[in-house]
């Protein structure tokens, strides 16, 4: 069973506007989205801005109201009985990606991260003990900074802090959104560390959200491509990488900065910029960046298919109609498309 | 502990002594030398006032038919008298207490409804902020003289309603203030994540909110003090707040008024007072306001 199931998932953000406040538009942020999460693994999630990665995040957290959709954790639909919210915000966390503005100016390190667990019933003492624990683990010592305020500290150091304080709850799954992103590459590669070896000790599951495919491809175990709210392909992280099937996929992986010089690429592989979620195009919704692109893919919606990959390692499955073999797609041969 | 993870090289050992932001703020506030002078002024006006029935060298209260406006530096009137023969020194040391007080009392009890309304306004956000901030628009609509002058007047004369009508008066920009920093604040990521810590609004306004919509909110509040101490003293003056013979600074200026062409220098001289205050109030707010800005 996977630790967290997520069906169906759409969030639109109307627009008010005009003369009675009414609402004239809609910015379909997360349109539609499903996928699990095993208990263990790390999901990396990739994708432009405003694709709705974050969005997303904050969905499972349940920090926005989501509009239609199912979200399970270990089994349980959230807000049921079994899994009230505050449950469950006992067992999910998350990391943000701003490492000054996500903690408060006005406490104490210490009391940052004890603040959770107090909110959970931990007595005052056994929280700010929790928290100097959960320090040392992170890296930070303990004597040396419970007494600290956010801004005396480095912004690595802050979300070393951050960490901290998302595992203060003991959580089983952790949400990072873009949590590495804002670090310089040498302090990105320590927390990077720092998460990994984190992961082995609490028998933790991660959530990432980045847009650094060389952070993903690092830490992942399984990679989710997200494309104008809508999943374009999701499998094991060697078979993305190494063997991308959607056309969007492909050309993120080749704007990928290489050292290699004999691999790097002069021209842009995607021309301008996402379209406007407010009016998605009809159809496939890359379409409107594809070379690929054809009359099929302006009148029909491609469907999610298995492309690869196993049960046991995660399948690998893309959302295009050159998948299909009977899409009317001229291309529509898996086999040709791949090579 | 396990020892799975060693700490990275950056962290040096060394041993570095926190100050907390309170701290911080109280260290720049001594060297400010302006704003120093200013608190110990008011200080020295709070203590004058608080004791003055052993400081005051007479009776403020006594009059004498005989000695009517003496002159600064008369013998036994060192700053002279008023219009019925009373000592200037004893009354407006006398005078200080009631000013300071209708000066002090509204601002404090605007700043706790206006923090409260401004913080539910800008936390709950929606129909409840509209609500708020609508009305608080019709009370701008107001020059704030004319608001405190209207107040009163319905209410009818006396210091407790001078006091409800300047409390009325300052809760709307108290308001505004702390509904603009709770919204700047309500959307930073710390907020964001005490709620994915399943903690309860009213903990996170307590814990996470107050800290830092309080002191900006306060700091506003006391600028607005030398606003509320003229004002109180505009209403003695038209009348509407305190009655004679109490000593107060602004009526005494309102019944000193007659004698500005025979004796100008004693009359001016509860107008020196409320400057004094009023100015002091300001400065003083401005250094904590330079004070509280730690850029990081």
């Amino acid at each position: 069973m996977s630790l967290l199931d997520v069906q169906g998932l759409i969030k639109h953000f109307p627009i008010k506007g005009g003369l009675l406040n009414r609402e004239t538009a809609t910015v379909r942020a997360v349109d539609g989205i499903s996928f699990n999460i095993q208990a263990g693994e790390t999901l990396g999630v990739v994708g432009e801005s405003g694709c709705g990665k974050s969005t997303t995040a904050r969905l499972i957290m349940h920090l926005i109201a989501m509009d239609a959709g199912n979200i399970a954790f270990d089994g349980k639909t959230v807000g049921s009985t079994h899994l009230p919210l505050k449950e469950l915000r006992r067992q999910v966390q998350m990391v943000f990606q701003d490492s000054y503005a996500s903690l408060n100016p006005r406490l104490t390190i210490e009391e940052s991260i004890a603040f959770g667990p107090q909110v959970h019933g931990v007595p005052a003492a056994q929280a700010r003990q929790r928290a100097r624990d959960l320090l040392d683990k992170v890296g930070l010592n303990p004597a040396q900074f419970v007494r600290r305020y956010p801004h005396e500290l480095s912004g690595g150091q802050r979300q070393r802090v951050n960490i901290a304080r998302a595992l203060a709850l003991e959580p089983r799954l952790i949400i990072l959104d873009e949590s590495v992103s804002a670090l310089d590459k040498s302090v990105q590669a320590q927390v990077l560390n720092l998460l990994a070896d984190l992961k082995q000790e609490f028998k933790l599951t991660y959530l990432f959200i980045s847009h650094d495919l060389n952070v993903v491809q690092y830490i992942s175990d399984r990679v989710m491509v997200m494309y104008l709210g809508r999943i374009a392909e999701i499998g094991p992280v060697e078979e993305i990488y190494a063997n991308p099937r959607h056309p969007y996929t492909r050309a993120l992986l080749s704007a990928m900065p290489s050292v290699d010089p004999d691999h790097r690429t002069a021209a842009p592989p995607l021309q301008g910029d996402p379209p406007n979620p407010i009016n998605p195009p009809s159809g496939c919704r890359f379409r409107t960046r594809c070379t690929h692109a054809e009359a099929v893919c302006e009148q029909r919606e491609p469907t999610f298919e298995t492309v690869g990959g196993s049960a046991s390692q995660g399948h690998h499955a893309a959302a295009c109609h050159m998948m299909v073999a009977a899409s009317g797609h001229s291309k529509s041969n898996p086999v040709a498309v791949a090579a | 502990m396990s020892a799975l993870f060693t700490p990275a090289p950056f962290e040096t050992p060394v041993a570095i002594v926190s100050r907390g932001y309170w701290a911080t703020v109280w260290l720049r506030v001594k060297r400010d030398k302006v704003t120093m002078v200013c608190a110990l002024v008011l200080l020295a006006l709070v203590l004058m006032a608080l004791f003055a029935p052993w400081i005051a060298p007479k009776d403020p209260m006594a009059s004498s038919m005989l000695k009517r406006l003496a002159a600064i530096g008369s013998e036994g009137y060192w700053l002279g008298s008023d219009e019925l023969g009373r000592d200037m020194l004893s009354r407006l040391i006398h005078g200080g207490r009631l000013s300071l007080f209708i000066g002090i009392a509204p601002v404090l009890n605007a700043f706790v409804i206006g923090t409260f309304l401004g913080v539910m306004a800008g936390f709950l956000g929606g129909t409840t902020n509209t609500a708020i901030m609508r009305t608080i628009d019709v009370f701008f609509a107001f020059p704030s003289v004319l608001l405190a002058i209207a107040i009163s007047g319905a209410l009818g004369a006396g210091i407790f309603n001078s006091i409800v009508s300047l409390t009325i008066v300052f809760i709307p920009p108290i308001t505004r203030v702390a509904e603009s920093v709770t919204t700047q604040v309500r959307n930073l990521d710390f907020v964001e994540a005490a709620r994915a810590s399943g903690a309860e609004a009213f903990t996170i306004i307590r814990v996470h909110i107050l800290g830092n919509v309080l002191g900006p909110v306060f700091i506003y509040a006391t600028s607005l003090m030398s606003v509320c101490m003229i004002l109180a003293a505009g209403l003695s003056f038209l009348g509407l707040g305190t009655k004679p013979p109490v000593p107060e600074w602004g009526l005494m200026l309102n019944t000193l008024r007659s004698a500005i062409y025979t004796n100008p220098w004693v009359a001016a001289l509860p107008g020196v007072m409320i400057f004094t205050t009023s100015i002091c109030f300001n400065l003083m707010s401005d250094g904590l306001r330079q004070a509280m800005d730690i850029k990081e």
